[in-house]
């Protein structure tokens, strides 16, 4: 186990480390002159040639690079080249804003999903089951901000007006004004994850069902509702926890999408804004905390899945 | 497949390969193609998919003759917005133009785009799989690297990088429908890749590529002539699942200000012009919201059937 952790997390690192590369380089190439860029075209030579060289982009590309990413790892990425502020000033509590929703996303869809996903399985092949299935797998492939229109087109001030269509800025509200003015956001997130994990929670039950101990269980004559908690649900479950872990990265893309819509401003918000108006230090903190995060979520739910799977744990891996 | 095949006729002299004429056309590809096809027809989900997807594309295609107006035309109505009626039956938008014109023409932006980001996506992506499974060793491992540190980012995030950093030089951003296929089509690559590469893996040693390697066949000829036709039903499935999120990507970028520009009626871009006056007017939001509803779903249905059958 200690072997296959130390090969995904060097792996993993490898990787963070070639997307560094390469957006940094993308970042750097492409945009030609940054002063000029920046300043406009109204701007002075010289002080385009004093910009670029406060900003060492005088020196050569590898070694701008190497500066970069030894302040990176330490938590310094730089300031805007807009207003000079530090990046994470504002890349901070954009992230904790953004965390809430995402958390807040699984609280509604883990529960939601699980019990749809044995209920799938129980009644495997009835019209219910493929309910389910089909629903989960439509609504996995429609993007969030569609799903987030229509719910508010349905929940909003437009009919119902159970929620708020905007988010907005809710620094410093209680909880629970936060909770009501992000239902919608999260529950578009939500229903998005839902058909994934539900899946994955049928295959489990579906074999957790198929099971000797399940088999047991029932003829030594526990009841039906026994059998299902304690025996199937615990041991089909394992497999879709394991699963949950890696969709905190598949997340963070369609959050970029729903904070737009509804005007929260995560780090999907920040993200935008930041592309907007060409702030590359931005874009590529935003990016490299992304791909951080994602490498974090799925080397979690990878550890998970290997420890409870020993034909990976135990080193067959090709 | 082996099921299939009825108890050999036992011949006690000559080799089993001698026996194959005596079995006519049993297991012969076209015959097999077919049944597979039959089956795929057969399958309900598939057929209502497939009409979904097929009025769309004559929408994108035909838009202008099928629609009852001209989709930028804003001398409807004195007020800006009307809700449903008899005239215009999905109602007019915030500049008064008519939502139905607005989405029969507004296909054309998104199917013009996803299928050939689908394809660009799955060619490269079948080409670098089939050279990791079939040389493995370094190769495998250089490239596979490369595909990770692509896939440690979510698709949009990416793409919104790329595009920037491509349109960098320019005021603002703007996004030619060329930069949106090929920066889809490279994102698309590593997923595929890594399918094809796992497909290529369980063929590589069998006896029939041993067979061409013995007779002195060139790498080249044994992937492509070799484990390519063995490879082609994860391929098939990979690309009508990659159609569907080539159009979710696409319709999420036009949203995010990454596509067609105003006055296009581009449907990503009609929610985003017109989601802050929803409690006005919902209609101008929640028609174009099903419009790509009900294309996303309909390629999924078209995926999950072939999938089925592929699978069996």
């Amino acid at each position: 186990m200690a072997r296959y952790t130390l090969n995904r997390i060097g792996l993993g690192l490898i990787s963070l480390l070639l997307l560094s590369m390469m957006v940094y380089a993308a970042a750097q190439v492409l945009p030609g002159n940054p002063g000029r860029l920046v300043l406009g075209r109204e701007a002075s030579p010289e002080a385009v040639e004093q910009f670029n060289e406060r900003l060492g982009f005088d020196r050569p590309l590898p070694v701008r690079y190497a500066d970069w990413l030894s302040d990176a790892v330490r938590g310094d990425f730089g300031a805007n080249y807009t207003d000079g502020r530090a990046v994470t000033d504002d890349l901070v509590p954009a992230l904790q804003r953004s965390g809430l929703l995402a958390l807040y996303a699984f609280v509604l869809c883990v529960p939601l999903s699980i019990l749809a996903g044995v209920i799938a399985a129980v009644r495997r092949g009835k019209p219910l089951d493929r309910t389910i299935t089909v629903a989960g797998l439509s609504l996995a492939v429609i993007p969030e901000f569609v799903l987030g229109a229509i719910l508010v087109a349905v929940f909003g001030p437009a009919f119902l007006n159970w929620f708020p269509g905007i988010a907005g800025v809710l620094d410093g509200l209680p909880l629970l004004t936060k909770l009501d003015s992000l239902f919608l956001p999260a529950l578009a997130l939500a229903l998005v994850l839902f058909g994934y994990i539900a899946r994955i929670t049928r295959a489990g039950t579906i074999e957790a069902l198929a099971a000797d101990y399940t088999r047991t269980a029932t003829l030594k004559g526990l009841s039906r509702r026994r059998v299902l908690t304690t025996h199937v649900v615990r041991n089909g479950l394992l497999p879709t926890i394991a699963v949950v872990a890696t969709q905190v990265g598949y997340l963070f893309g369609g959050i970029v999408a729903i904070e737009k819509l509804f005007g929260y401003p995560g780090v999907g918000l920040l993200t935008l804004s930041a592309a907007q108006v060409k702030n590359f230090p931005m874009l590529l903190a935003a990016v490299l905390v992304i791909g951080v995060i994602y490498f974090v979520a799925t080397l979690l739910g990878d550890l998970l899945t290997a420890a409870l799977n020993p034909r990976i744990r135990l080193g067959a891996e090709r | 497949m082996s099921e299939n095949i009825p108890t050999m006729p036992v011949l006690v002299d000559g080799p089993p390969a001698a026996q194959s004429p005596l079995l006519p056309h049993l297991d012969s590809p076209t015959r097999v193609r077919r049944e597979t096809l039959k089956q795929i027809l057969r399958s309900k989900t598939f057929v209502l998919g497939v009409i979904v997807t097929v009025f769309w594309v004559v929408c994108a295609i035909f838009g202008e003759w099928i629609a009852p107006y001209h989709p930028i035309d804003e001398s409807f109505g004195t007020f800006s917005y009307e809700s449903p009626s008899w005239d215009h039956p999905l109602g007019l938008d915030r500049n008064g133009r008519d939502v139905l014109s607005r989405i029969i023409v507004g296909a054309r932006s998104v199917i013009a785009v996803a299928p050939a980001a689908m394809l660009l996506g799955v060619g490269a992506g079948s080409m670098l799989g089939l050279v990791m499974g079939y040389f493995g060793h370094w190769v495998d491992n250089v490239v596979g690297r490369f595909l990770d540190a692509v896939l440690a980012i979510p698709l949009i995030v990416l793409a919104i990088f790329v595009l920037t950093a491509l349109s960098a030089g320019n005021e603002g951003i703007s996004v030619s429908s060329w930069q949106l296929i090929v920066v889809i089509g490279i994102a698309f690559t590593p997923p595929v890749a890594r399918t094809v590469r796992s497909a290529v893996l369980a063929e590589r040693d069998l006896d029939y590529v041993q067979a061409a390697r013995l007779r002195g066949e060139r790498s080249p000829y044994i992937m492509f002539a070799e484990i390519l036709p063995n490879v082609t039903g994860p391929i098939i499935v990979e690309a009508t699942v990659r159609l569907g999120y080539a159009v979710f990507t696409v319709a999420t970028l036009a949203f995010l200000g990454y596509g067609p520009q105003p006055p296009s009626p581009d449907w990503g871009l009609q929610i985003a012009e017109q989601y802050a006056d929803i409690s006005l007017a919902w209609w101008a939001v929640v028609f174009p919201a099903l419009a790509i509803a009900t294309l996303v779903v309909a390629i999924n249905l078209i995926a999950d059937s072939v999938q089925q059958v592929l699978d069996e």
